[in-house]
């Protein structure tokens, strides 16, 4: 990374306020004011829309191996993807990729 | 007991299942933070500032990637778009409450607060809105300390971390782990795979933009769908 304290502390800050005004955006003007329900349903589908995206290139070509396909993090990706589905549980998936990565790293790397 | 001193101790004991995954997520955010370069005053505001995870967690790896910090910000905030549903739906919840208690709510509003208040709210219609404001508060009584003090351990450590742990891939196994239990149904798994082929194949437009174009499309095709889901049906 080589971004300045103070470009940090500026994504922080805009991070924080639009934030806030996203929480705020309803409670803060009380309403009776219904939301229309197609910007409802576009709504439902922002975390799976950006994460996803914002992932994949991370294990198809992770920056530690210099962007080459690392099996043992492709495996822990598949395990941690697996858990989650099965368990529901995000907590259970993070120990499930992280206990295949350093197995595999073990084995593996 | 005072009820309103019930209301808080039921909102603090409901929330302590969430303590589990908030401290472990925070001590992760802190760690990737400080594997990115964060200082540790910039982790720990960030999460005082924020209280988001997700998007903490977004921002972090696009800092890292120097992505422009327009981009950074819009990512971000994209991905926290959903707390104004949150906030849309918890309104009503709360006619005649202070401003300035409902300003102070909106800053806890995350989405084991908005989780837990909804149920409780739905379930017993009788509350009145001051009740539920100290309920709602209660939730994150125990929540909030935690998410910051683990940021700051996780920063305080994530520096002496040596790289043979792999900790580079600490942050794709924390997203994975958070989408993976999000995906019930067809159209969250339709939004998901749109989301990652055009984020791969937009990949090649410069400042991380390709990820913003990806997003919004993947948006339009989980709510298509389920658009088309609900029409199937009737």
């Amino acid at each position: 990374m080589n971004m300045s304290d103070s470009q940090i502390w500026i994504i922080i800050a805009f991070v924080a306020i639009g934030t806030f005004a996203i929480r705020f955006s309803f409670i803060g003007l009380i309403g009776t004011r219904q939301m229309p329900a197609w910007l409802l349903r576009h709504l439902r589908y922002t975390p799976v829309a950006v994460l996803p995206g914002l992932v994949a290139p991370l294990v198809l070509w992770p920056a530690a191996t210099g962007g080459a396909f690392d099996a043992p993090r492709m495996l822990a990706a598949m395990v941690t993807i697996v858990v989650g589905l099965a368990f529901k549980s995000t907590l259970a998936a993070i120990f499930g990729g992280a206990l295949t990565l350093f197995l595999a790293l073990m084995l593996l790397g | 007991m005072t009820t309103t001193k019930r209301v808080l101790l039921t909102g603090i004991k409901d929330s302590i299942p969430f303590v589990i995954v908030v401290g472990p997520f925070a001590l992760l955010f802190g760690v990737v933070a400080a594997e990115a370069g964060l200082t540790v005053t910039q982790s720990f505001g960030f999460s005082v500032a924020v209280i988001a995870g997700a998007a903490q967690f977004a921002a972090v790896q696009l800092m890292a990637e120097n992505a422009p910090t327009l981009v950074i910000i819009a990512t971000a905030l994209a991905v926290n778009l959903r707390m104004a549903m949150y906030s849309a739906s918890l309104a009503p919840h709360f006619v005649g409450v202070s401003l300035w208690k409902r300003a102070a709510m909106s800053y806890l509003l995350v989405d084991q607060a908005y989780a837990l208040s909804m149920t409780k709210f739905e379930t017993e219609p009788d509350m009145n809105s001051s009740q539920r404001v100290v309920y709602f508060v209660g939730t994150m009584v125990i929540n909030i300390p935690v998410w910051y003090g683990c940021t700051l351990l996780g920063a305080l450590f994530g520096a002496q971390i040596p790289p043979e742990y792999a900790l580079d891939f600490a942050l794709p196994i924390a997203f994975l782990a958070l989408i993976a239990p999000m995906l019930r149904t067809a159209a969250h798994l339709a939004a998901t795979a749109t989301s990652i082929t055009l984020a791969l194949l937009l990949a090649f437009i410069p400042y991380n933009l390709g990820l913003i174009i990806a997003a919004i499309g993947a948006m339009m095709v989980g709510a298509q769908v389920e658009l088309m889901l609900e029409r199937a049906k009737t």
